[in-house]
Order: C-alpha cells, then sequence, then structure tokens
C-alpha cells in the first residue's frame, strides 16, 4: 500500500505527517500558537472553557450541525445550491423515466420559436425584466433559457446519482477491505488500485461513448461505477484505524456480527470522512460530466447537459457568446457552492476545529466570554 | 528497501495487467471499428472489411484479443516490441513517440509554474491566516477549482490571446488599467506583508505607485511592441533578487552572504556584454544549459571567495543570485529577438491560439532565438490555463501543511530560543510543510503525462490528449490506439507512485516502510 495514503489513527496526537491533506483541512485556530504571549495563554484557556461550556450536554451531530450552521460560506452555498434546483425542476418540469409534468416556463427545451433579434438575449437586470427570451436563443431558435433549466437538471441528477452510488461502492469495499485485513484487503485493494491507476477522465469518456446514447440516468450510473476509489481508500483508512478501538472489541464480545460492528459500530464514526469527500466528488463530477459533455462523449442529443450544451456551441463563442457563458455560469455556481458546502462540513466534522469559524461566530463567542465573566 | 521494492514491483505489474485488461475490453466494446469501412460506396468493401478484420484480429472476441496484444509487448523481450497497429495501420510506437514530445512539452512549464506559485500563495495565505487577504486567496483557490478547464481555456484564448494581439496592433493602453492594476498591485502586497495600519497603507503606496510608473513606462516607450531590459534594469533586478534571496535565506545580517549576492549581481553586467557579442546568434540549448551550469558555478565561487564561518551558505545564496541574473540576461536576449518574431515570423500577431509551432518555422529561421520564442508564444496559453487550475490545489495544500507545521510543538520550541520569525518559517516550518506535498507532487507527475485531454483540444495541440480523443472519436473506437495511451499513463502513474513513496520515506525518518 501507499505509505502516504493511509490516515494514521486518531490516537496519533494531531500530527498529520501521512495524512492525505485533502481531508485535513486544519483551520487550527489562531488563539495561541502564532504569538504565544502570556497573555493569551490565559484568553485561550478561557476561551477553552467557554466553548466546552457551549457545547455541554450536546450529542456529537448537534456539535457539527451547529459548527455547519455556523459556516456562513457553506449556508450562503446550500442557499444558491436549492435556489438552482428549485429554479431548474421548476422551469422546465420533470421529463424522467417516462413520468412528464410541464414547467412553468413557456417555451420547452425541445421547442423551436422564431428568431427574434438575433437570438440575443432579452434578460436585463436593471430594470429587472425577463424577456421572451432571457438567455437568448440558438440558431435554430431554440430558448437557451429552457435548454440550460434542462441540462442543469441532467447535471444535477447525474451528480446525486454518481454520489449516491459512488459512496456505497466505496463504502462497502472500503469498510470490508478495513475490517478483514488480510487476503480481502489486498484484493480488494489492488482492484482499487488498478481502477485508479486508470485516469478518471479516460474511463468515464469510454463507458461515455458506450452508454452515452442510452440517456443521462445509465450515464450517471455509469458514472458512477468509476469514480467510487477515492472514497473506498479513504473508508479503508479510517476502518483500519478504528476496528482496533475499545468499542469495537466490547460489540465482539456482546457478540455482534462482523456486518453489524462494520456498518452500526464503525461506520457512523467515519461518516465525517464520507460525508466530506461525497460532497467534493459531488462537486468534481460536474466539472467531470462537463469535461466528457464537452468533449462529445457525454449526454447525447437531444437530451442535454451543462456541458453538452456547451459542446454544442463551442463554435458559436464569436457570434454568439451567450450560448456558451450561461451554461458555463451555471457549472461554474453549482460546483463552487458544492464545494462550499464540502469545506463547511469538513471544518464541521474536523475534531480539531476548536474555535468559531465566522466573524457571527466570533462575536457570538466574545458575547458569551462577557457573559462568563460577568457572572 | 529492496524487499520493499520488489514487493511493490511484482505488485504494480499485476495492478497494471488488472487496469490494462479492464480498459481493453471497455474500449473494444465501445463501438463498432468498422463502422465507417460499412458504409462506405467502395467497390472492394468487403475487401477493405476483410483486410482491417486481419489487421487487427477483430475475429478474436475482446477479451482474448487482449492476449495477443499482451503478446505484442511480451515478444519485446526478444526484440519484437509492438503495440500493434492503428485502424489507419500506422505503428502504436511511432504514434506514442511524437505525442508523448509534444504533451511533455506542453505540460512541463505548467506543472513547476504551479508547484512554485501555488506554494508561495499558500504559504503567504497561511502567514497572514484570517486577513482579508486569506479570504480573497481562499475564495479565488475555490473559484479556480471549480473552474471548467475548457472554460479557462476558451476565454484565455479570446480575451487574453486576442485581445493582447489587437493591443499590439494599437498599443495604447486605456486609462482604466493605470488605476486598476496599480490598486490591484498595491492590494496584494499590502496583504502579502501585512504589519500595523500604518505600515500597511504605506506598503499599499510605494506598491501602487511603483506599479504606476511601470506602466506608465511601458505605455509611453510601447515596450511591448519592442521589449528589452538593458544593463541598467538587469542590474537593479539583479539587485533585488538578490536581497529577496538573502532576506529569505540567511537573513540580511549576514553580511558575506549580502556582499555574495551583491557581487553576483554586478558580475552580471560584464556577462551581459560578454553574452551579447555578436548577439550569441551561434548558441544552442546544450550550449545555453552549459552556460547556466558554468554561471552557477560562478555564483558558487563568489560566495565561497567572500567567506566567512559557513562559506557554503555564501555559496548557495551565489547560486541562486546568478542562477536568476543569467535567466534575466538571456530573458532580454529573447526580447530583443521579438520585434523580427513577431513581424517575420508571426505577421503582428505573435501570440498564439492555435497548435505547438509555427508550420514550416525552419524554413524562416534556424535562429535559436526564434525557435525558442515560437515556442514561447505557443506555449503561453496553454501553460497559463493549466496552471490556473492547479494552481488552486497545491495553494490550498500548502496552507494547510504550513498551518498544521506552525502548530506544532517544535515551532513554539524554536520561538521559546528565540530564533527569529524568518528562521522559524524558513527553515523549521516551510521544509516540513514540503514533506506531504511530494505525494500529491508526485501523483499530478503521473497524470502529466496522460496531457491535459480537454486543454489540446482546445487549443489544438496534438499531444496524448489529441491522441486519446481521437482514438476514441466518430471513426470507430480505435482500441491500440487507447491502449498505447494507458500503457503511457499507467505505468507513469505507478512509477509516480512508487517514487512518491521512495521520497517520502526519504524526507521523513518517522515513516518506515513496511518490508
Amino acid at each position: 500500500m501507499t505509505a502516504g495514503l493511509i490516515p494514521p489513527p486518531p490516537t496519533s496526537g494531531g500530527s498529520s505527517l501521512a495524512e492525505s491533506p485533502e481531508d485535513s483541512e486544519p483551520e487550527i485556530g489562531d488563539t495561541n500558537a502564532v504569538t504565544p504571549a502570556a497573555g493569551n495563554l490565559e484568553d485561550s484557556r478561557a476561551e477553552n472553557a467557554i466553548e466546552l461550556k457551549e457545547v455541554e450536554g450536546l450529542s456529537q451531530g448537534r456539535i457539527v450541525m451547529r459548527r455547519f450552521l455556523r459556516h456562513r460560506g457553506a449556508m450562503i452555498s446550500l442557499g444558491v445550491v436549492i435556489v438552482i434546483i428549485l429554479l431548474a425542476f421548476s422551469a422546465e418540469g420533470i421529463d424522467a423515466l417516462g413520468i412528464v409534468i410541464k414547467g412553468w416556463w413557456k417555451y420547452r427545451w425541445t421547442d423551436i420559436d422564431n428568431i427574434q433579434n438575433g437570438g440575443q438575449p432579452t434578460l436585463s437586470l436593471w430594470p429587472l425584466n425577463w424577456g421572451n427570451h432571457p438567455f437568448g436563443q440558438d440558431s435554430l431558435g431554440r430558448d437557451v433559457f429552457a435548454l440550460v433549466m434542462r441540462g442543469t437538471q441532467q447535471s444535477i441528477m447525474i451528480v446525486v446519482i454518481v454520489g449516491i452510488l459512488s459512496t456505497v461502492i466505496g463504502v462497502v469495499i472500503g469498510s470490508v477491505s478495513g475490517f478483514f485485513r488480510g487476503w480481502i484487503d489486498t484484493l480488494l485493494m489492488r482492484f482499487t488500485d488498478a481502477i485508479i491507476i486508470i485516469p478518471l477522465i479516460v474511463l468515464t469518456a469510454v463507458l461515455g461513448r458506450t452508454y452515452g446514447n442510452l440517456g443521462s440516468f445509465v450515464l450517471a450510473i455509469v458514472l458512477g461505477l468509476a469514480s467510487w476509489t477515492g472514497l473506498a481508500r479513504l473508508v479503508r483508512g479510517e476502518v483500519l484505524a478504528l476496528r482496533e478501538r475499545e468499542f469495537v472489541d466490547a460489540a465482539r464480545v456482546a457478540g455482534a456480527s462482523s456486518g453489524r460492528i462494520m456498518f452500526l459500530h464503525i461506520l457512523p464514526n467515519a461518516v465525517g470522512v464520507v460525508v466530506v469527500n461525497t460532497t467534493l466528488l459531488m462537486s468534481a463530477t460536474i466539472l467531470t460530466e462537463a469535461a466528457i459533455s464537452f468533449l462529445g462523449f457525454g449526454v447525447q442529443q437531444p437530451d442535454v447537459s451543462l456541458g453538452s450544451i456547451i459542446n454544442l456551441y463551442q463554435n458559436a463563442f464569436n457570434t454568439r457568446p451567450w450560448l456558451f457563458f450561461s451554461p458555463v455560469i451555471f457549472i461554474i455556481l453549482i460546483a463552487l457552492a458544492i464545494n462550499f458546502i464540502g469545506d463547511g462540513l469538513r471544518d464541521a466534522f474536523d475534531p480539531r476545529q476548536k474555535r468559531a469559524l465566522n466573524k457571527a461566530a466570533r462575536k457570538s463567542a466574545a458575547a458569551a466570554r462577557q457573559k462568563a465573566t460577568a457572572r | 528497501m529492496l524487499t520493499f521494492l520488489a514487493r511493490r514491483l511484482v505488485a504494480t505489474v499485476i495492478v497494471l495487467l488488472v487496469a490494462s485488461y479492464i480498459v481493453y475490453v471497455l474500449a473494444a466494446d465501445a463501438g463498432d471499428p468498422l463502422a465507417a469501412l460499412r458504409t462506405s460506396t467502395s467497390r472492394n468493401k468487403a475487401e477493405l472489411i476483410n483486410l482491417r478484420i486481419a489487421q487487427l484480429d477483430l475475429n478474436v472476441p475482446a477479451p482474448l484479443r487482449y492476449f495477443i496484444w499482451l503478446g505484442g509487448i511480451l515478444s519485446g523481450f526478444v526484440g519484437h516490441f509492438t503495440l500493434g497497429k492503428s485502424v489507419a495501420g500506422q505503428d502504436i510506437t511511432d504514434m506514442l513517440g511524437s505525442a508523448v514530445g509534444v504533451t511533455l512539452q506542453l505540460l512541463t512549464a505548467s506543472f513547476i509554474l504551479a508547484i512554485i506559485i501555488g506554494i508561495l500563495i499558500g504559504i503567504t495565505s497561511a502567514l497572514r491566516q484570517y486577513s482579508g487577504y486569506d479570504y480573497t486567496v481562499t475564495f479565488l483557490s475555490f473559484l479556480f477549482f471549480s473552474l471548467p478547464s475548457f472554460f479557462v481555456a476558451v476565454i484565455l484564448k479570446a480575451y487574453v490571446g486576442i485581445a493582447f494581439n489587437n493591443y499590439l496592433d494599437n498599443p495604447k493602453i486605456a486609462w482604466w488599467i493605470y488605476i486598476l492594476i496599480p490598486l490591484i498591485s498595491g492590494l496584494i502586497w499590502m496583504g502579502i506583508l501585512g504589519g500595523t495600519a500604518r505600515r500597511r497603507l504605506m506598503i499599499f503606496g510605494i506598491a501602487a505607485i511603483a506599479t504606476f510608473a511601470v506602466i506608465l513606462y511601458i505605455g509611453l516607450t510601447d515596450w511591448f511592441d519592442n521589449p528589452a531590459l538593458g544593463p541598467v534594469v538587469i542590474l537593479i533586478l539583479a539587485i533585488g533578487f538578490g536581497l529577496l534571496v538573502v532576506a529569505l535565506t540567511t537573513g540580511l545580517q549576514n553580511r558575506k552572504s549580502l556582499y555574495t549576492a551583491l557581487t553576483v549581481a554586478v558580475v552580471g553586467i560584464p556577462a551581459y556584454y560578454a553574452f551579447n557579442i555578436n548577439r550569441a546568434e551561434e548558441i544552442n540549448g546544450w550550449l545555453l544549459l552549459l552556460l547556466g551550469l558554468v554561471t552557477i558555478g560562478v555564483g558558487m565561487l563568489i560566495g565561497w571567495l567572500w567567506g566567512g564561518y559557513d562559506r557554503w551558505q555564501s555559496a548557495r545564496t551565489g547560486a541562486i543570485t546568478a542562477f536568476l541574473t543569467g535567466g534575466l540576461i538571456v530573458a532580454d536576449r529573447f526580447m530583443s529577438s521579438w520585434s523580427v518574431y513577431s513581424d517575420a515570423v508571426a505577421n503582428g500577431r505573435p501570440i498564439a491560439t492555435v497548435g505547438s509551432g509555427t508550420p514550416d518555422l525552419s524554413s524562416i529561421s534556424h535562429s535559436f532565438w526564434i525557435t525558442g520564442l515560437d515556442s514561447i508564444t505557443h506555449l503561453l496559453l496553454p501553460t497559463i490555463s493549466l496552471m490556473l487550475i492547479s494552481l488552486a490545489g497545491y495553494s490550498r495544500y500548502s496552507r494547510a501543511n504550513l498551518l498544521d507545521v506552525m502548530n506544532s510543538d517544535y515551532i513554539r520550541t524554536a520561538r521559546a530560543k528565540g530564533l527569529n520569525e524568518r528562521t522559524v518559517v524558513m527553515r523549521h516550518a516551510f521544509r516540513n510543510s514540503l514533506i506531504p506535498l511530494t505525494t500529491i507532487v508526485a501523483f499530478d507527475f503521473g497524470a502529466l503525462l496522460g496531457g491535459a485531454i480537454i486543454t489540446e483540444t482546445v487549443f489544438a495541440w496534438s499531444g496524448m490528449g489529441q491522441l486519446f480523443n481521437i482514438a476514441l472519436g466518430p471513426t470507430g473506437p480505435d482500441v491500440n490506439a487507447i491502449m498505447g495511451f494507458f500503457v503511457v499513463t499507467g505505468i507513469a502513474a505507478v512509477v509516480a507512485n512508487v517514487l512518491a513513496d521512495v521520497a517520502y520515506t526519504a524526507l521523513d525518518p518517522r515513516i518506515r516502510v513496511s518490508v
């Protein structure tokens, strides 16, 4: 195994030398680390006490939840993602797996209209006016807003399916491998290694070329089958460390089966790694899907995803730039927002995270300190 | 260690075999390589189809055909190494040879630059944690992380390449640039250097005014049309670099080191004139490399001669300063060929947006400087676009690593000993924070040979990415070409993997390989 990739057991006292830095984002507090002046030490001790008081009587889950809710960037991003999802699904309705629900937008992404005003976007921000074709029209007269909304739907659906599928596969392979060790571990990890050395874009492009024309749903499943490797490795490392802990021995003595220990005792303790990395994987998937669709190996006509819209119009960049920009802006917004959510989750799950994160939280901590000293 | 490597080698070969089998079967499954022939209207259609079937052994099912392909590699032991032929009948080995060269040329510069700049940004933002600068850098790196690579490439092509060429046509700097760029530069320097409000304001002022002066100079002299540094600017820059090197490595209070840097910078001037005798027309790459080594040697000698209680420290300062000064002299020489290149080769639009070189350049000029400039102008945009994206990752990693290290006990010890900030950061923290980065750099290096498929497509480079793209393209999957691509990237990836492990053990004595 690669020596550099196995996260050390948490007992190693915070020396994260073998930890892969992706999962160690130590936003360590500036309490007294940089300038260990004597006065600061007092302060930080008081602060620690307040922090302990703040989380008194709360479960681990509640603490993580509170930390996450306080992360302003993550909260804004969560809002953005929700707004985009609502917009995309309500505007164009649903057309998947034979279920068809019409949306509120007057055009569907397949409708062809007369080209008005050279297909220029009619959206104006001041005064706010949507007009007939807010994002313009393409050379056939299709409404770009409708296309982009449909593309967003498809991209989001792909991301969610890939997230679920790769989490399930990664968690199962990782936990089985880490829990049983021995030849099962060797076998599974060699297999994971074999998948890892195939560059993701190669694997997904080859699979996309084969299955892309079966619709975006199949494509999503195929992508999910290709992107679980990183998670499997991380979960294995986590399980390797956790299986040596006392609570596992206790469960075994109590007569729990291996499956029960793996999924009910160990896995809940590894949930941080899983959640954070799934989120980051999802934001990477947006880009992967866009990349292979851009190369023409992803979602095929007549259905569209954000990447395939760009592929469709990449030659029109100089004459009709709005065809290019509107899908790109949605890709960036979604990827950026999911990245920030992942960052917020990482901070929330990080046990070394002692300090509040943003200004609001800092203020509330200061208020709490004042209250404490006043008492 | 040897047992470890041997075990790794066996495991690696098995992994490669499994992975190549997967890729082979999947690629063969991706489409019909005869599709184009089946719809053709030529009279000898059946003959052509049979010929191709025979050529690519298509009558053997893919899961077994793999072993024929593997046999081609294994017969390398008896001297008949072959990776098979492409659908078009070309030897894969030949196709790979040129593609790997082009890709390496494309990716090396961006790889190195991304690492250096990424580390610099990460370190400065870690040292100014929770400052405005830190937040801005964090946000920007998240943004670049989320940018699709084709978007960056297309934007650079349209708004940097073409806009800059238009500027060269009509060199006139817009008024807002005079305001915007100095403001940004002032803010960046203020953020990096930090300090009290007064100090920050001063830094802001100095940086903004200096930047304004540089832009004014560029605007007034049409510098980009006819760029040059000249001996005076070279001397000033060399002294500046020297001071920076001294300040970062040994500290300005180390007089011997300081004098070394200044001496080297001054020696640069005669070197500049000597280099420009006969305009260095006869030079080639190897000679330049040799000159570079000589320059480093001279720098070391100067430092060593200055002596002091630790003369090798001064020698190191001298070597770095000499290298940078030499770089300035070479850059100046490149600049003096710029207008010739721009007019004669590139027809006044020197920043290329397509391809890896001007076709038929050898019929125009054989000069090292012109060919060099041609590569540089073609490399510029793809390099920037690749760099911007990987830079974000490196800056995040190095920031996280440095923060981790800065909170460790030995840093506290170092401070308690009374060491100054420079020693603590540069000697204790910085070096150790680089160790975890080796793993990531090695992995990225493995991915390097795979090429940047998207970037190569947008800029029309015919490297590994293009090869893969065509192999998977509409003419039907070219299984042998895809496998050729995979053999190169797969071997590069596993070799990088092993190297990362070895480097890690070498750098961090706490890690021992399990035998």
